[in-house]
């Protein structure tokens, strides 16, 4: 019945942008990763320049891939999605060329400002005042166009994938202003109305619901879009997307604490924050299980179609780290992974095996539709592209495994006499293998990530034309 | 906390695993017995199958809520309700460290014994009060004791605060704090000039009496580094005429120590470690600057 209203004209305009800039900033916030990875390895590297120092490139790769990279994955993701599903055209007039050329801009002051040296020295919200009050304003007319467009929408429902991704804007808007509500003294210093442990807390529930509702909520409205898409079968349970869509972002506001196991924090925050992250694991396993059974029937198609191997393999790596997560929260395994290379591993098996994976299996969907092209230029080179993102993320990830358990035991290990047996700088030894197999892994990554952009490149200029040229004049069926 | 944010956190977790609970059960049968039976929605060619959740992940789910229910009675987390084993971080860890004192104990107690110079021959003293020192010391005065900017060399003949052995375990086990107060505003530019001139030339000989410096350092800076710059091991004030600089010995660092003055510290350890390790690191440090070639400072 559906299919039978004329489908509106989509405006693809930001989509096409957010996309081909989503390649671009995947490659500058990875290649700025193999750097920072190449000067644990060598110092060197870091050429005694303060602007190039692991201090300052570290927060711009964070930033570089997370919100440049994943925010334009998800904001050009969201904007298709939300337009299809809705079958409405985006709302917002001038206000969708702003989110776009406004998180551009956010973009370029992060990585003027923080290798200059300006940051407010909280974990992945280093940006100084002013950048924050432009992403406050950039924000909300993303909100505006996404919720205005649904509210606009001929269905009578709302599709699962818009549920995520509205969680997904909603809880950011929260998160980013709590935790940067700030004094400032200059135009480029300010300091942090909390203090002492009040601050810690914010800054991890902050940043645990980056984690959260930004690369997760975000992705999942991804994947319950692209993957039945995808794989052409309905999805698995519109009951099991009710059921973990509500325990899910229920709980996870809830685990920040875990990030401040055997601190300041007071116990009875740390328990809550360890039992709701064992909770947690349901939820989150409740979208892989999604995704994974809607290719029930289907499964024949992944010998066929890297795309969908693309999107099948980053749910792998979604329930591995969902997995890893709340084993990681438990207290007793949280005190030999802690500030440990563990982190790191696990981080990178949700960054690269989840979020870029899911990502990339995206993007190659979307070019095609988006300029109306038959398909991607090369089907090998995305099959290519799959092996080197896979084997990259699975040498990153193995190697820093055994770094963290290896930092872990030294740094707990103690003599008869009761004192230490090694000296900090003998586990930073002990990691050096292990940084160079991570500095290989991430470069391998990061070459799949140029084969990519080869590929879109070739797709746009010289891709044969779709037979229909009219996109929208295609039904959905 | 107060009993009002206490019973805040109390029922706003009972609300939430009570929400979560009833949004679990209340999912679990599937009205329809039909296999493979859509919702009937349609979104761009996506439909939705109404599966009934799968039972090992509902098990799995009840499972960790059971588990948080247990653990939240068990440990401190509703509020000010201490959870019935009473645990506390702190308490496991001050448990933790009385367990570690007792098995060490009769391993240190042997040495309180022996004369603190007398120990440096004893090869078991001296790895214990090495490891002591490496794990407690080494981070501020280096591995080898060799010191840093702005904190001593302990490996040389030079003290702020004298190397006799009780000496030694004073500053171990009280700590020091050392004060130089500031003299740029009194000196002035050129002030400062000449009295860094002045000091800098204090080891060599050549410092000039007749200078008008001369007269200022007796006047400002011999109540506490004495007339001829030897220092007061009773203040801590460094001796000058040494070419041992704490705080750098060129003509700027020394500038800059006149000027703006100079604070360190060294934290007591008495609330960190027991006598006994005390008494053995006070040994390992003391025989560190016996080692030394007496034809060096």
């Amino acid at each position: 019945m559906d299919s039978q209203i004329p489908q509106p004209l989509y405006d693809y305009r930001a989509v096409k942008m957010f996309t081909v800039m989503a390649v671009v900033w995947g490659i500058v916030g990875m290649s700025v990763g193999v750097l920072i990875a190449a000067q644990l390895i060598w110092p060197v590297l870091n050429f005694d320049t303060p602007w190039l120092s692991f201090g300052r490139l570290r927060p711009l790769h964070t930033n570089a891939v997370i919100f440049a990279f994943g925010g334009c994955a998800l904001m050009g993701s969201s904007f298709y999605v939300v337009q299809r599903t809705c079958q409405a055209r985006l709302v917002g007039g001038p206000l969708i060329p702003f989110v776009f050329w406004g998180w551009q801009l956010v973009i370029v002051l992060a990585a003027i400002t923080l290798p200059m040296g300006y940051t407010s020295t909280k974990e992945y919200a280093e940006l100084e005042w002013p950048i924050d009050i432009l992403i406050t304003l950039v924000w909300v007319a993303y909100a505006i166009v996404f919720f205005g467009t649904i509210m606009k929408r001929r269905m009578s429902h709302i599709y699962v994938a818009n549920w995520f991704f509205g969680a997904f804007i909603i809880t950011v808007a929260v998160l980013h202003i709590v935790n940067s509500l700030a004094v400032p003294v200059s135009l480029t210093k300010s300091y942090s109305i909390y203090s002492g442990a009040v601050d810690a807390m914010v800054q991890w529930w902050y940043g645990h619901n980056a984690v959260g509702f930004y690369l997760t909520a975000g992705f999942l409205g991804m994947m319950y879009y692209f993957v039945p898409k995808q794989a052409g079968r309905p999805v698995y349970s519109y009951r099991l997307s009710i059921v973990h869509f509500w325990a899910l972002v229920s709980v996870y506001i809830w685990a920040g604490p875990h990030h401040l196991h055997y601190t300041a924090l007071p116990d009875w925050a740390q328990s809550l924050g360890m039992v709701m992250s064992l909770i947690l694991l349901a939820p989150s396993w409740g979208g892989m299980i999604n995704g994974m059974m809607t290719l029930s029937g289907a499964w024949h198609k992944l010998r066929t179609d890297p795309i969908l191997r693309f999107l099948v393999v980053s749910l792998s790596f979604y329930g591995m780290s969902t997995f890893e997560g709340p084993m990681m929260a438990i207290k007793t395994v949280n005190s030999l992974s802690h500030y440990t290379d563990w982190t790191i591993g696990h981080v990178h098996s949700g960054a690269l095996g989840w979020v870029a994976m899911i990502s990339i299996g995206t993007i190659y969907h979307l070019i095609p539709v988006l300029f109306e092209k038959e398909k991607m230029h090369s089907i090998p080179a995305i099959n290519f592209h799959f092996w080197l993102s896979t084997i990259g993320t699975v040498l990153y990830i193995a190697s820093m495994w055994v770094n963290g358990i290896v930092q872990g035991l030294m740094w707990r290990a103690y003599n008869s006499d009761g004192s230490l047996t090694y000296s900090f700088a003998e586990s930073v030894v002990a990691s050096h293998p292990g940084y160079i197999v991570r500095f290989i892994g991430g470069s391998i990554f990061l070459f799949g990530m140029l084969v990519m952009a080869w590929n879109v490149w070739q797709t746009i200029r010289n891709g044969e034309a779709l037979a229909v040229a009219n996109s929208p004049a295609e039904v959905a069926a | 906390m107060s009993s009002f944010w206490s019973m805040w956190i109390i029922v706003l977790t009972t609300i939430s695993i009570a929400l979560i609970t009833w949004l679990l059960f209340s999912n679990r049968k599937i009205t329809s017995t039909k296999e493979n039976q859509t919702t009937g929605h349609n979104y761009d060619g996506i439909e939705e199958y109404d599966n009934p959740l799968p039972s090992w992940w509902f098990k799995m789910f009840v499972a960790s809520i059971v588990f948080a229910i247990g653990y939240l009675i068990a440990y401190p987390g509703l509020g000010n309700f201490p959870g019935l084993l009473h645990w506390t971080s702190v308490g496991k860890w001050e448990n933790e460290v009385q367990q570690a004192e007792l098995a060490t104990e009769s391993l240190y107690k042997d040495f309180m014994s022996k004369d603190i110079p007398a120990l440096g021959d004893d090869k078991k003293a001296m790895r214990l009060g090495k490891r002591i020192f490496a794990n407690n010391c080494a981070i501020c005065h280096g591995v080898n004791a060799e010191g840093g900017y702005g904190f001593p060399n302990l490996s040389d003949k030079d003290w702020l605060y004298g190397g006799a052995p009780e000496q030694i375990r004073a500053s171990i086990t009280q700590g020091r704090s050392g004060s130089m107060p500031a003299w740029g505003a009194m000196l002035g530019n050129d002030g400062l000039t000449s009295m860094t001139e002045y000091v800098m030339n204090l080891g060599g000989a050549k410092a000039d009496s007749d200078s008008p410096a001369a007269q200022q350092f007796t006047m400002l800076c011999s109540g506490c580094h004495g007339a001829d710059g030897r220092g007061n091991q009773m203040l801590g004030a460094a001796n000058l005429s040494d070419n041992i600089w704490l705080y750098g010995g060129d003509a700027g660092r020394i500038k800059q120590s006149i000027a703006k003055g100079r604070s360190g510290q060294m934290p007591s350890h008495h609330d960190k470690l027991s006598e006994e390790k005390i008494y053995l690191l006070t040994a390992y440090v003391y025989q560190l600057s016996k080692s030394v070639d007496d034809s060096k400072p």
